[in-house]
């Protein structure tokens, strides 16, 4: 449904974004990584035309967006940074508004309108002026409204900034189910949501695309994908060190923390084990008293940190 | 049709944009007492003892609009710009151009409403004696068509900031130039040391030289097409700031 090839927007000699190209096809949740200011807003400013690219193209739906932009921006709902809406207009009158410019009158504007407040759950802010708004339910307002025409492509910038958990909850609920039938691209720098709401990810790191791959293809670049956390009592690091240096699929293991009474360690497979790990040391280690043992997938976080910032992450890593 | 149907959208919103704020209500109280004071107290009415609207009341406009339609004009872009709208605006599937008009056609007519509202001055000179009418008319779509050309100066200055007040403080300046261009004091000046085709040149891009017919109950079509072209020159205009705005 989204195709970007290539696209590039200089803004004087800053190159904002700078040769990015991917595709979402319908059925996916595309999540949009990247640190302030990476070039994420802007990629998707001009997916949806509000600028034009300086160079390269997209299309939506099949429509390129610089020249059948009318056509491309029907198919697309658009959830700016901020959302912004008319403060003095109340929800109800906005959303009218909102499914007239997209061309609905009559019962068809009215149904549209009932049915983004009902998922958007508004009834109870309707005749309230946006203004008077907290910033949860003006976000909300805003979602509804790139929502109001059933879109096949849903791009939203943010979409849980500013919410409180339990309402964050609710956007990206909302968003994978949403996602089953269409497109849809979001940017976040919020990591779980990758995990509760993406079926594939992009880190875009100053205009440039340094990532791309499922949440779970994304964990395995960690450092240590299926090294194994331990922690055991009744033993000293020495005993343990020396005992798991004796299971031949062990390459490393660093002692974490070690008191009184247990010792923690994080063991490193020699190569990708698959979680296989686990076992082995299991099985080496009869007679221990074990309280904790599991393998790290590999955390979001820190591959985030590695890739948008080699330096500060290598020199965190000494 | 399609196109009429976008641009009748954002005409509404626009409208009712200006009933719910103070705005409308506050510009059309300060218009109408402006205009019965200065035609009844400043111009004269009774004093002349003549049934006709073109000195005591017409001859004011050009200086109430100086201030009024710049205000009028001022939130239509910079507003939007400043809370973010305009890129929800600009990515609805609408062209620029439908938004420019849509918002542009909301503010004239507002303009109209409020010229209109005075009324009554109308109804004081018929009550009087016995005007023609034909020309009273005629001042009043010279008026409109006036504060129309206005407004699309209002609308550039105020798609170039993200502040009311610099876009209205712009807009009076470059209003003030359309009109002093054709102010007699400034053509008399100007008549001392400049070649006449010169001065014909200049006092031809005012507006009151333009204005003057339509109070004589002339409608000359170069009067016409003149206010037209300068709002059609600057909503073009407009859309090219929007356009470079957005370009980065």
């Amino acid at each position: 449904m989204i195709k970007v090839h290539n696209l590039a927007k200089a803004f004087g000699a800053k190159r904002a974004v700078d040769g990015v190209s991917f595709t979402v096809e319908r059925g996916e949740v595309l999540g949009f990584l990247g640190p302030n200011g990476a070039g994420k807003s802007t990629t998707m400013r001009m997916i949806t035309g509000f600028i034009p690219p300086t160079e390269g193209t997209a299309s939506v739906g099949g429509f390129d967006i610089v020249e059948h932009p009318i056509e491309a921006r029907r198919l697309i709902g658009y959830l700016p940074e901020n959302a912004p809406a008319y403060t003095d207009m109340t929800v109800f009158g906005f959303l009218n508004i909102a499914a007239e410019m997209r061309g609905m009158r009559g019962d068809a504007r009215k149904k549209a309108v009932n049915r983004a407040v009902e998922m958007c759950f508004l009834e109870s802010v309707l005749h309230q002026s946006v203004e008077t708004l907290s910033k949860g339910y003006r976000h909300r307002t805003c979602f509804a409204q790139s929502i109001i025409h059933d879109p096949d492509v849903l791009v939203l910038d943010e979409p849980t900034d500013g919410l409180d958990p339990n309402q964050k909850h609710e956007v990206r609920q909302l968003i994978r189910r949403m996602g089953e039938k269409k497109a849809i691209i979001f940017s976040t720098h919020i990591l779980e949501e990758v995990d509760a709401a993406c079926t594939r990810a992009i880190i875009i790191d100053r205009g440039k695309i340094v990532a791309n791959g499922t949440p779970e293809h994304l964990r395995q670049k960690s450092e240590w994908p299926w090294a194994v956390t331990l922690r055991v009592s009744g033993i000293n690091a020495a005993a343990l060190n020396q005992k798991s240096s004796h299971i031949s699929v062990v390459k490393l293991t660093a002692i974490l923390r070690e008191d009184s009474t247990s010792v923690t360690a994080r063991v490193f497979p020699r190569n990708n084990l698959n979680g296989s790990l686990a076992t082995s040391i299991a099985d080496a280690a009869q007679g221990w008293r074990i309280e904790e043992l599991h393998t790290e997938e590999g955390r979001l976080d820190e591959v985030f940190r590695s890739i948008t910032m080699p330096d500060t992450a290598a020199s965190a890593a000494k | 049709m399609n196109a009429w149907s976008n641009i009748k959208t954002i005409t509404k919103r626009e409208l009712f944009a200006y009933f719910t704020s103070p705005l409308a209500y506050v510009f059309i109280v300060i218009f109408l007492l402006l205009c019965g004071f200065f035609t009844f107290m400043v111009g004269g009415f009774f004093e002349r003892g003549e049934a006709s609207l073109v000195r005591p009341f017409f001859d004011w406009h050009p200086w109430f609009y100086l201030f009024l339609v710049p205000a009028v004009g001022m939130r239509l872009w910079a507003e939007e710009r400043r809370v973010g709208t305009l890129e929800l605006l600009l990515t609805m599937p609408i062209t620029a151009w439908q938004a420019i008009v849509g918002k542009f056609l909301a503010s004239w007519l507002f303009l109209a409403l409020a010229l209109a509202m005075t009324f009554p001055v109308w109804i004081t000179v018929n009550y009087l004696g016995s005007p023609d009418n034909g020309v009273i008319l005629c001042g009043y779509l010279g008026s409109w068509l006036m504060a129309g050309a206005y407004l699309a100066i209002s609308c550039i200055t105020s798609a170039m900031t993200r502040t009311q007040v610099v876009s209205f403080i712009i807009a009076v300046v470059v209003c003030l130039f359309f009109i002093l261009a054709g102010f007699p004091p400034v053509i008399n000046m100007l008549e001392s040391w400049a070649k006449p085709w010169l001065v014909d040149t200049i006092a031809s891009f005012s507006v009151i030289t333009h204005f003057d017919a339509f109070q004589k109950g002339v409608v000359d079509s170069r009067d016409v097409i003149f206010f037209l072209s300068l709002i059609g020159f600057s909503l073009f205009t407009t859309s090219v700031i929007l356009r470079t705005h957005r370009a980065g």
